[in-house]
């Protein structure tokens, strides 16, 4: 049954875990989404649903053991904060390479480096450029609200498989330690063993005798080969590019100009758009729900629809702007604004900044 | 006799010997004279008489058998350099009646790894760990590796290893063997008929404790020549290894049944 409740962010997307029927959850304390593996391991879910939960000996570990577990057909997430994210990219690029379903979550603190355990947004381009190396992306999911935390976790998961991608939750500080009320999802149960090897073929559960057995690599040492599957990668980019770009316009019907933001900085944005209609100024708020793949297309035709400026309003000194810039390519004024380093702006100071580099700069 | 044909010759009446169907036809990518085939060989030799095929899930290593998974014929996962053992949890956690192991060299398990191994082993996963010591990384040309001997030349310790600069061999085995994680823990060799007998009946015993549910970790090293990367014919690099290697890396058991094997 779906129940109400009122929950941290973190919280939300934990209990989410279990509900969306994972197999597994291994994970490491780091500030601020420790909650997530207490809450799992308070839980116990392996006597709700049989999910496994584990605390690793790093994030390194734990992103590989996500990379074994799902090239077995298993369901399943890891999560972790800024520094340790920057840990998990190996994995996250071996994943992107061998093709398989994951799901995890940076709930986003303040850098470079240590940097703050304060709020930010500063890992976009490490989220929506690659992060690892090589030519991968993967889908990004940035919740705006603990309803979001726990909704993107079963949406990510569906992403995940259909794809056989890995899918970013890129949450910060803020939606990560806020409390807010939350509709939990009704449980899904988990797949049984038999069922994973029947839906997912290419798993390796182990090889039949007389039947071809299942290999999860990234490797071929073979260029031309090698050409050929990122290729292969591309295309399924290019669909999920097509396909899958989510987004929210609020007061855009009659806007003249847009904040563009995700996450806590779309919240303060909100805001900001009701504080600049109070005082006349025609502006709605473009939410990004995904950022890979960026509303590109739509942002443009807004941009032919007469916007005269875009505020690019993030956390950071100014990443996601970039991808606005790209997209309204030179058809309207586009400017950045954000406060960084775990400082959170505030509504106002967004509204100063729409008047002071769109409306009179 | 020199009308007699091959097909003749391989007559079943005439078979004396057949390679496990759990290796594939891929001809080798290892150096003549190498450890890793006969290693190969006769772990896919115990899963296979074990009857365990349809249950095990190997994880190849980055190193000279990296592509390990081209020749052994059971489901197979690649893992990044030195993240085998968690790559191991991950699977033998979801599927806990599997049968998984790791194969790994020893860069990847003593260096770039030994955090994934020391904690894999001390948290008792039920898993086989093969670790093959040859005291050199292979692949990559022969530079110095955690277990190079001390006055060891290698590409990157070329005057020999200098153990105040460049520190001191890592036994891993034997400290791998002091966690209470590790159920079983042996070094053994392939290069003779005699040893390889041994170590099959090695890994076959790390297999059975896997497959009964014992506690813990088994883990084999195979201490093995590298004798384009010593620079050695592979005769000459069997008596090195012989005279250098088992001083320093003694071969034995270390381990059984999760007690530690008294001297």
């Amino acid at each position: 049954m779906s129940e109400l409740k009122l929950m941290k962010g973190n919280e939300a997307l934990a209990e989410a875990v279990i509900r969306a029927g994972a197999d597994a959850y291994f994970g490491y304390p780091i500030t601020p989404q420790s909650e997530v593996i207490e809450y799992l391991m308070a839980e116990k879910p392996h006597e709700r649903t049989g999910m496994v939960v584990l605390q690793a000996e790093s994030e390194i570990a734990a992103i590989n053991m996500v990379y074994g577990a799902a090239g077995s057909g298993k369901k399943v997430m890891t999560s972790s904060s800024s520094p340790g994210i920057s840990l998990k990219q190996e994995g996250i690029s071996y994943i992107a390479g061998a093709e398989l379903p994951c799901l995890y979550a940076n709930v986003v603190r303040g850098g470079p480096g240590l940097g703050t355990i304060q709020p930010s947004q500063a890992d976009y381009f490490q989220s929506t450029k690659g992060g690892g190396h090589g030519d991968y992306r993967q889908i990004v999911l940035a919740p705006a609200s603990v309803q979001e935390m726990a909704d993107f976790v079963k949406d990510g998961f569906e992403l995940a498989f259909k794809y056989r991608i890995p899918v970013l939750i890129l949450s910060d500080g803020v939606i990560g330690q806020m409390m807010e009320k939350v509709e939990l999802f009704d449980p899904i149960p988990r797949l049984t063993d038999e069922e994973i090897k029947e839906k997912y073929p290419w798993a390796t559960t182990g090889k039949k005798s007389g039947t071809e057995r299942r290999i999860i690599t990234s490797l071929d040492l073979d260029s031309h080969k090698m050409e050929q599957h990122n290729l292969k990668l591309q295309a399924k980019y290019n669909e999920i590019t097509e396909k899958e770009v989510r987004y929210e316009l609020l007061d855009c019907d009659d806007a003249e100009y847009l904040f563009v933001a995700y996450g806590s900085s779309a919240r303060i944005a909100q805001k900001a758009v009701k504080l600049a209609r109070a005082k006349g100024i025609k502006a709605g708020l473009f939410r990004l729900i995904t950022l890979f793949p960026f509303p590109t297309v739509k942002m443009r035709e807004m941009c032919g629809k007469g916007i005269k400026g875009f505020l690019a309003v993030e956390m950071s000194s100014g990443q996601m702007v970039e991808d606005v810039q790209l997209a309204v390519n030179g058809c309207s004024k586009v400017a950045h604004f954000g406060r960084f380093g775990g400082v959170v702006h505030t509504p106002e100071e967004v509204l100063e900044a729409l008047e002071q580099k769109i409306i009179g700069g | 006799m020199s009308d007699i044909t091959l097909d003749q010759i391989i007559k079943p009446e005439n078979l004396v010997y057949t390679k496990t169907k759990l290796m594939t036809d891929k001809v080798l990518s290892y150096c003549p004279g190498c450890g890793h085939g006969t290693a190969h060989r006769i772990t896919m030799e115990v899963i296979e008489e074990l009857g365990l095929e349809e249950k095990t899930i190997g994880i190849a290593p980055v190193g000279c058998s990296v592509l390990a998974y081209e020749f052994m014929n059971i489901d197979m996962q690649q893992a990044a350099h030195g993240r085998a053992p968690a790559v191991a949890t991950g699977i033998k956690r979801v599927w806990p009646e599997k049968i998984v192991f790791s194969y790994q060299g020893d860069g990847d398990l003593a260096a770039i790894g030994t955090n994934e191994t020391i904690h894999a082993c001390n948290r008792g996963e039920k898993i086989v760990i093969i670790f093959i010591n040859n005291g050199i990384y292979g692949m990559t040309g022969g530079q110095m590796a955690p277990t190079t001997l001390p006055g060891m030349k290698s590409s990157t310790s070329p005057y020999g290893r200098d153990v105040n600069v460049m520190g001191n061999p890592l036994k891993v085995t034997e400290l791998v063997a002091q966690l209470p994680g590790t159920y079983f823990v042996t070094r053994q060799a392939v290069h003779t008929p005699a040893n390889v007998r041994k170590t099959k009946r090695a890994i076959k015993m790390a297999f059975e404790n896997q497959r009964d549910g014992k506690p813990g970790v088994s883990f084999v090293e195979i201490v093995s020549n590298c004798n384009s990367g010593w620079k050695m014919t592979p005769r000459d690099a069997n008596t090195w290894m012989e005279e250098n290697m088992f001083p320093f890396y003694p071969l034995g058991d270390i381990k059984v049944d999760g007690k530690l094997v008294q001297k």
